[in-house]
C-alpha cells in the first residue's frame, strides 16, 4: 500500500497554511498605516455596527430557528443525492421510497409554515 | 458498480409500527391544518383509533409469528413473540396513558400548557395560563415516542435500536416541558432529561462503536456468533457491551444511572409522568432483554455478577430513598428505580422463565403505575395538583373512594397478595431464584419490605389522620381518567387474584429470534 | 335443602354488605333490612329444622359442598355446610333471640346516628355465627369464629370516641387472638395427624391417635373456647366487652357468641370423650370459672358488669357440663339454650332500665322502679327466678341437672364438683336477687336529674316479653324434647359408669333449698335499700363484705398478675419488639437522609455520578474478562 495518492493534497494543506501565516505576518510591515474612526470599529459587513450590551446580549430566537429548518433540508439533499446517483439500480422502490421520505420532510415543513415558523414577524 | 439488492420487506410485521407513524405524522398535519377549535377531539381520536388499530396488526401478526418470518427489513428489526408481545404491552399502556394525557375535565384546557415558548411569568403566560387551551401537539408526540419504543423492543441490531430510542427518546423531553403548571420546574425536568438523555446515548453509540469494531456487524445475531467463536479483541466486546448496557440502564432508571429520576418525574406533566413510568420501562426493559438476551446470551457469566451488583444497588437505593420522600411523586419516581431493580432481578433469571417473568412484571407495573399517577392527577386545590404528603393527610375522609382506590394500588406496590404486586415480584424472585440467584431474592424481599414502609406511611396518612385545613379535595375525574383508573385498577386485581392467563400469554411469549 | 342451608348465611350477609356499603342511602330503611335479614333466616331455619325432624334418627344429618375453598398439596378444605339436629338447634337460638334482639335495638337505638352501620355490624355477626355453626369442618368453624370474633370487636368498639369502648374492644380482640392462637394450632396438629378437618373423618381418625396427640388437641381447642366463652384463665375480657350497645351484650355476650367454646367441645365430643384427662381439665375449668364468676358478681355495682359476669359463671356450669361427658353434653346444650332466652331477656331489660334512666348503670342509684316500669320488672323478674332456677322455670330444669350430674362423678371429685356447683347456686341466687332488689324495690337512690323514669316503647318491650315467655317456659319444653333430639350428635351411651350418689329429687330440693336461702339472704339485706349508696369502700352486711374480700382477693390473684403480665408483655413489646423495629426504621432512614444529599438537582452532579458509575461498570467488565 502507497499513500503517494494523498502526498499532493498534503502538499496543498501545507501551501495553503503557509500562505495565510505569510500574508498576516508581512502585511504590518508592507502595508501603510493610516487610521481612521470606521477602521477602529468592529467589521460587520460595512454595516454601521449597533452597540451590544456588555456580554452579548440576547438576540431573537428566529435566527435559532431558522437554522434548525435548514438542517431538515440539508438533511434532505443529503439523502437525495446519492438516490439520484444510483437512481437506475434503485428503480420504482427507491422511487417510491424517496417520495414517502420526501412526503415526511413535507409534514414537517406544512408544521413549520402554518404555525408561522417561516414568518419573522 | 455492485448491484444493489433491494430489503424484502414483511409489511404484515412491520405494520404495527408503521401504522402508529403514519398517525403521528397525521396528527401533524392536523395540527398545522385544522381550526383551532376542532384540533383537540381530532386529534383524540387519531390518536385512540391509531393505537387500536397498531393493535389489530399486533394481535393478528401474534397469530402468524414464526422463527423464519420474524425477522424482516434486511434484518433491521425481528418482530419475534416477545417484541409482539412487548409492542401489544406498550401499544395498551400507551393509550390508557394517553387518556390522561387527554383528560382536560380536571382543569380548563387540560394538563398541558399551550405555548411552552412564552417566558414563564410574563404577561402573556399569565394570559395563557388562565385561557387557553392546552397544545395539541402532545398526541402526536405521545404517538411518535410510542412507535420509536415499538421499534426499540424489535430492533434487531444495535444501529436501529439506536435510532429507535433517539425517536421515543426526543418527544419525551419535549412532553416533560409542557406542563401547563409549575412551568419552571417542568422546564427544568425537560433540559435535566435531555442533557443526561443524551449523555446516555453518547455511551450508547460509543459502545456500538465498540462492538462494531469486535465482531465487524451491528446485528445481535453476527455479535452472538463472534462471541461464540472467540474471533475479535474480547476487551472491545467487554467494554461495547458495558458502555450499551449503561445507555439502556439509564432508561431503565437503574442505580448508579438513575439520577434523573426523581426530579424529571416530579417536574414533568403527570400524565407524561405516567407515560414514563410505564412504557419507558417496558421499553427499556425490553431492549436490555434482547440485547442480553439474544446478542449477549454467550458471556451471560461475565455479565452476570455485574448487572446483579446494579440489581442490588437498585433495589436498596430506590428502597431506602423513598423512605424519606415528602413529594408523592418522588416517592413514586423511587418506587420506580426500586422497581427496575426487581425487574433486573428477573433479567438474571436468564432463562424463558426470566423473560417471561419480567414481561409479567412489565404488564402488571405498568397498569398500577399509570392508575397511582391517575389518582395524583385527581387530587388538587387551586394551584393544582397536591402533591405534598402532608397534603394528603386525612383523604379517606374527605374522598373515601379514591382513597381506597389509592390504597389498593399502595398495597399492590407493596406486593400485598391478591394484588398484582405480589404475583409480579412473586415472578421475578422465582425466576431468580430458578437461575441460582437466590441471595438477590433476599435483597429483593428485604428492599421490598423496606418500601412497604413508606406505601403504608401514605396509606396510615391517608386513612387515620385528621384531615386538615390543607387536605385538597377530589377533583372529579373525566370520563378519560376515570377509565384509566377502572383499567389499571381492574388489572391490578385481576392480575393479582387470577395471573394464569397472563403468565400462559408470557410463557408462550418468551423466545427471541436474532 | 340444598339452596336453603347456604342461605341462612346468605341473607344475613347479603343484608350486612347493603348496609355497610350502600352508606347513606340505606340511612332511613336500613334498620327494618336489618331486622328482616334474621327473621327471613329464622323462618327459613324452622323450615329446615323440620324437614330435618322428618327424617329417621339416624339420617338426620345433611351435608352439602359448595366448593373447594383451599385445594394445595394434600390439603383439601370444602366450604361445606353441616346442617345436623346440634347445628339445628343452634340455626334456631341464633336466629330467634336474634331476631327479637334485632328488633328491640330498632328502638334502643333509635337516637343513635349510627344506626344503619350498628345494624351492618350486626347483621354481619349474625351471618359469621351461622357460619360458625353451620360449617362442616373445623376450617369452617374457625372462619365463623374469626368472623364473630371480628364483629364482637367492631360492636364492643361501636361507640370508638369513647376511649373506655375503644380499649374495651381492644382487650377482647387481643385476649380472643390469645384462645384463637390455640384453636389455629390445633386445627394444624389434627391435619398433621389425621390429613384432614372433616368432622366425620377426623371423629373417625381420634381413636387411632396417641393419647399424648388427643390430649394435646382437646388441650388446643379448649384454649380457643376459652378464649371466645370468657372461661379461666381468659375471663377478663367479657365483663368489659359491656361497653358495647346492650342490644350487643345481650345478642353476643350472652346468648350466642360467648356460647360458642360451649359448641366447640360438643361438637368435638368425640375428642374429648377420648380422654379422662382432658375431661377433668374442662370441668376443672368449668367449676372454677362459675365460682370466680360468682363471686364477683356479688361484688359489683354496675348492672351490665354483674350481668356479664353472671354470664361468665353460668358458661362455667356449660363447661362443667360438656367436660362431664356422657349425658352430661346435652343438659349443657339445653342449659345454653335456656340461658340464651333468660339472660338475653335480662340484659334487655337492663337496657330498658338504662333507657328510662338517663343511661345510668349503678344498681346502687335505682330502686323502686317496679312502679315506673312494669313490663321490664315483670320480664325481668322471669328471668331472675329462671337464673336462679325456680321451679318451674326454665334455670331449674336446666341447671339442677348438671349439678346433679357433676355428684355422680365418680371418685372424690363428684363431691367437689357437685358442691362447688351447689354453691355457685347459693351464690347465684344470692347476687341475682341483690340485682332485682336494689333495680326494682326498696326506695328511690335516684341522681336528681331524674325526675320521671319511663317505660320503654312497644319495640321494646314486645321482645323481651316473647324472652320472659321463653324463660319460664324453655326448660320444661326443652328438658326431654331436645335431650332426645341430640341424641345423634351427642352420644350420651360413651358415659363412664356413674356412681348414683343423688336422686333427681334429693338434687331439686337441695338446689332449690340453697337457692332459696341465698335469695332470702339477699333480700333481707337489701330490700332497703343499700348503704352503699354515697361510701362505695363501706361495705357494712357480713356477708356481703365476706363476698368483697373473696372478690378483692380475686382481682389480686387473677387481675393484678394478669394486669402486670400484660405490661410486662406490653414493656417488652415496646423496648424489645418495638425497639428492634424503630432501630432498624431509623438506620434506614438515616441512610436514606444522607443518600438524599447526593440528589442535589444539579444537572453536573448527576452527569458526574453517572459518569463514575460507567467507569465502574466499564472497569468491572474489564475485570471479568481479565479475571
Amino acid at each position: 500500500m502507497s499513500l503517494s495518492p494523498y502526498v499532493p493534497i498534503v502538499g496543498l494543506f501545507a501551501l495553503a497554511a503557509l500562505f495565510a501565516l505569510f500574508s498576516v505576518a508581512i502585511a504590518p510591515f508592507v502595508g501603510p498605516r493610516r487610521y481612521n474612526r470606521a477602521k477602529l470599529d468592529a467589521y460587520e459587513c460595512g454595516i454601521e455596527p449597533t452597540p451590544q450590551p456588555i456580554g452579548g446580549g440576547r438576540f431573537p430566537v428566529k435566527f435559532y430557528l431558522t437554522a434548525m429548518l435548514f438542517i431538515v433540508f440539508d438533511i434532505e439533499i443529503i439523502f437525495l443525492y446519492p438516490w439520484a446517483v444510483s437512481f437506475n439500480q434503485l428503480g420504482v422502490f427507491g422511487f417510491i421510497e424517496m417520495i414517502l421520505f420526501i412526503g415526511t420532510v413535507f409534514v414537517a415543513y406544512a408544521y413549520v409554515w402554518r404555525r408561522g415558523g417561516l414568518d419573522w414577524d | 458498480m455492485k448491484d444493489i439488492s433491494l430489503p424484502h420487506l414483511n409489511y404484515a410485521a412491520l405494520a404495527p409500527m408503521l401504522i402508529l407513524f403514519g398517525v403521528a405524522c397525521v396528527g401533524v398535519l392536523v395540527d398545522a391544518f385544522a381550526p383551532r377549535k376542532a384540533r383537540y377531539p381530532i386529534q383524540l381520536v387519531v390518536a385512540l383509533v391509531g393505537l387500536i388499530a397498531a393493535f389489530v396488526a399486533v394481535v393478528l401478526r401474534a397469530g402468524k409469528v414464526t422463527a423464519e418470518n420474524a425477522i424482516t427489513a434486511a434484518g433491521a428489526v425481528s418482530v419475534d413473540k416477545p417484541a409482539l408481545f412487548l409492542q401489544g404491552t406498550l401499544i395498551v399502556l400507551g393509550a390508557v396513558a394517553l387518556l390522561l394525557i387527554g383528560e382536560r375535565a380536571l382543569e380548563r384546557g387540560g394538563p398541558f400548557v399551550a405555548q411552552a415558548a412564552i417566558t414563564v411569568g410574563s404577561d402573556a403566560d399569565q394570559r395563557q395560563a388562565a385561557r387557553e387551551s392546552g397544545a395539541t401537539e402532545v398526541f402526536p408526540l405521545t404517538i411518535f415516542s410510542l412507535s420509536g419504543m415499538l421499534l426499540f423492543v424489535a430492533a434487531n441490531d444495535l444501529l436501529t435500536m439506536f435510532v429507535a430510542l433517539e425517536v421515543f427518546s426526543l418527544p419525551l423531553y419535549l412532553l416533560c416541558a409542557l406542563a401547563r403548571r409549575r412551568r419552571l420546574i417542568s422546564q427544568e425536568a425537560a433540559l435535566k432529561y435531555f442533557l443526561l438523555g443524551a449523555y446516555a446515548s453518547a455511551f450508547f453509540l460509543f459502545g456500538l462503536a465498540l462492538l462494531y469494531g469486535f465482531a465487524g456487524g451491528i446485528t445481535f445475531a453476527k455479535i452472538n456468533e463472534s462471541a461464540q467463536n472467540g474471533t475479535g479483541n474480547i476487551t472491545l466486546l467487554y467494554a461495547g457491551l458495558a458502555l450499551v448496557s449503561i445507555g439502556l440502564l439509564f432508561k431503565a432508571a437503574a442505580v448508579p444511572f438513575h439520577v434523573w429520576t426523581p426530579d424529571v418525574y416530579q417536574g414533568a406533566p403527570t400524565p407524561v409522568t405516567s407515560l414514563m413510568a410505564a412504557c419507558t420501562k417496558v421499553a427499556a426493559f425490553g431492549g436490555l432483554l434482547r440485547v442480553l438476551y439474544a446478542g449477549f446470551d454467550r458471556v451471560h457469566w461475565d455479565y452476570s455478577p455485574i448487572i446483579a451488583a446494579i440489581a442490588v444497588l437498585t433495589m436498596l437505593v430506590g428502597s431506602i430513598l423513598a423512605v424519606t420522600q415528602t413529594d408523592i411523586k418522588r416517592l413514586l419516581a423511587y418506587s420506580s428505580i426500586a422497581n427496575a431493580g426487581y425487574l433486573l432481578v428477573g433479567v438474571l433469571g436468564n432463562s424463558a422463565l426470566g423473560l417471561s417473568s419480567v414481561m409479567f412484571y412489565l404488564v402488571a407495573y405498568g397498569f398500577t403505575v399509570i392508575a397511582a399517577f391517575a389518582v395524583i392527577t385527581l387530587v388538587r386545590d387551586a394551584d393544582g395538583e397536591a402533591t405534598h404528603l402532608s397534603r394528603w393527610a386525612g383523604l379517606g375522609r374527605r374522598s373515601p373512594f379514591y382513597a381506597t382506590v389509592f390504597t389498593v394500588i399502595l398495597l399492590s406496590f407493596a406486593g400485598i397478595p391478591l394484588t398484582s404486586g405480589f404475583t409480579s415480584k412473586f415472578a421475578v424472585f422465582s425466576a431468580a431464584g430458578g437461575g441460582d440467584q437466590s441471595w438477590l431474592v433476599i435483597v429483593g424481599v428485604v428492599s421490598s419490605m423496606i418500601l412497604a414502609f413508606p406505601y403504608l406511611r401514605v396509606v396510615v396518612m391517608m386513612w387515620l389522620s385528621e384531615p386538615g385545613e390543607q387536605t385538597p379535595s377530589v377533583s372529579l375525574p373525566g370520563m378519560l381518567t376515570s377509565a384509566a383508573l377502572v383499567i389499571g385498577v381492574v388489572i391490578t386485581i385481576f392480575v393479582g387474584v387470577a395471573p394464569q392467563p397472563l403468565l400462559h400469554l408470557t410463557s408462550e411469549a418468551a423466545n427471541f429470534i436474532r | 335443602m340444598q339452596t336453603l342451608i347456604p342461605l341462612l348465611v346468605a341473607i344475613p350477609l347479603a343484608s350486612a354488605a347493603i348496609l355497610l356499603l350502600g352508606g347513606r342511602l340505606t340511612d332511613r330503611w336500613g334498620h327494618w333490612l336489618g331486622v328482616l335479614a334474621p327473621m327471613a333466616s329464622f323462618v327459613l331455619g324452622l323450615i329446615a329444622f323440620f324437614k330435618l325432624a322428618d327424617l329417621p334418627v339416624d339420617a338426620r344429618a345433611y351435608s352439602t359442598q359448595l366448593w373447594n375453598f383451599i385445594d394445595s398439596g394434600s390439603l383439601h378444605v370444602g366450604f361445606g355446610l353441616l346442617f345436623d339436629p346440634l347445628s339445628a338447634v343452634f340455626v334456631l337460638l341464633i336466629t330467634g333471640v336474634g331476631s327479637l334482639i334485632h328488633l328491640y335495638a330498632v328502638g334502643y337505638m333509635s337516637h343513635d346516628e349510627g344506626r344503619r352501620r350498628f345494624f351492618g355490624y350486626f347483621n354481619l355477626f349474625v351471618a359469621a355465627m351461622l357460619l360458625l355453626v353451620l360449617g362442616n369442618n373445623y376450617v369452617m368453624l374457625y372462619l365463623g369464629w374469626e368472623g364473630v370474633g371480628l364483629a364482637s370487636y367492631l360492636l364492643i368498639s361501636f361507640w370508638y370516641n369513647r376511649n373506655s369502648a375503644a380499649t374495651a374492644g381492644k382487650k377482647a380482640f387481643l385476649m380472643n387472638r390469645v384462645g384463637d392462637a390455640g384453636f389455629a394450632i390445633g386445627i394444624f396438629l389434627m391435619f398433621a395427624t389425621l390429613g384432614t378437618t372433616q368432622y366425620t373423618e377426623v371423629f373417625a381418625g381420634v381413636a387411632k391417635l396417641s393419647t399424648g396427640t388427643v390430649l394435646m388437641m382437646g388441650l388446643l381447642l379448649l384454649l380457643g373456647a376459652c378464649g371466645k366463652s370468657g372461661q379461666f384463665p381468659l375471663q377478663s375480657w367479657l365483663p368489659d366487652a359491656m361497653e358495647g350497645p346492650t342490644p350487643v351484650s345481650a345478642l353476643i355476650h350472652a346468648a350466642t357468641m360467648v356460647t360458642a367454646g360451649v359448641y366447640l367441645i360438643a361438637r368435638s365430643n368425640p375428642i374429648f370423650s377420648a380422654n379422662a384427662t382432658l375431661q377433668t381439665v374442662v370441668v376443672s375449668v368449668g367449676a372454677l370459672t362459675l365460682l370466680i364468676g360468682c363471686v364477683i358478681g356479688c361484688a359489683k355495682d354496675d348492672i351490665k358488669r354483674v350481668l356479664a359476669w353472671s354470664t361468665v359463671s353460668q358458661i362455667g356450669y356449660m363447661f362443667l357440663g360438656v367436660g362431664l361427658g356422657g349425658g352430661a353434653y346435652a343438659l349443657a346444650i339445653i342449659h345454653l339454650l335456656a340461658h340464651g332466652f333468660f339472660k338475653a331477656n335480662m340484659f334487655l331489660g337492663a337496657g330498658s332500665v338504662m333507657h328510662g334512666m338517663n343511661d345510668q348503670t349503678d344498681i346502687r342509684r335505682f330502686g323502686g322502679l317496679r312502679k315506673y316500669m312494669p313490663v321490664t320488672w315483670l320480664t325481668f323478674m322471669m328471668g331472675w327466678l329462671a337464673i336462679i332456677g325456680i321451679p318451674p322455670l326454665s334455670g331449674f330444669f336446666t341447671k339442677d341437672p348438671i349439678i346433679e350430674a357433676a355428684f355422680n362423678r365418680p371418685g372424690w371429685t363428684g363431691w367437689l364438683f357437685g358442691g362447688v356447683a351447689l354453691l355457685g347456686a347459693g351464690l347465684t341466687a344470692f347476687y341475682m336477687t341483690r340485682l332485682f332488689v336494689l333495680t326494682f324495690h326498696g326506695p328511690k337512690r335516684w341522681t336528681e336529674d331524674i325526675e320521671h323514669p319511663h317505660e320503654s316503647p312497644w319495640i321494646m318491650t314486645i321482645p323481651l316479653i316473647f324472652l320472659a315467655i321463653g324463660s319460664v317456659v324453655a326448660g320444661f319444653m326443652m328438658k326431654t324434647s331436645v335431650v332426645t333430639w341430640l341424641t345423634p350428635v351427642l352420644d350420651p351411651t360413651g358415659a363412664e359408669d356413674e356412681v348414683h350418689r343423688i336422686t333427681n329429687v334429693t338434687g331439686a330440693i337441695l338446689s332449690v333449698a340453697i337457692t332459696v336461702v341465698g335469695a332470702g339472704i339477699a333480700y333481707m339485706l337489701f330490700r332497703r335499700g343499700t348503704a352503699l349508696v354515697e361510701q362505695p369502700a363501706g361495705p357494712v352486711v357480713t356477708a356481703a363484705r365476706n363476698n368483697l374480700y373473696a372478690d378483692a382477693f380475686n382481682v389480686a390473684v387473677f387481675e393484678k398478675p394478669g394486669n402486670w403480665l400484660t405490661r410486662g408483655l406490653v414493656f417488652l413489646d415496646y423496648r424489645g419488639v418495638d425497639g428492634l423495629v424503630n432501630s432498624l426504621a431509623a438506620i434506614v432512614g438515616g441512610g436514606s437522609g444522607r443518600l438524599r444529599r447526593l440528589q442535589n438537582g444539579f444537572v453536573r452532579s448527576y452527569a458526574l455520578s453517572m459518569l463514575t458509575g460507567a467507569l465502574l461498570v466499564v472497569g468491572a467488565f474489564l475485570m471479568v474478562r481479565l479475571g
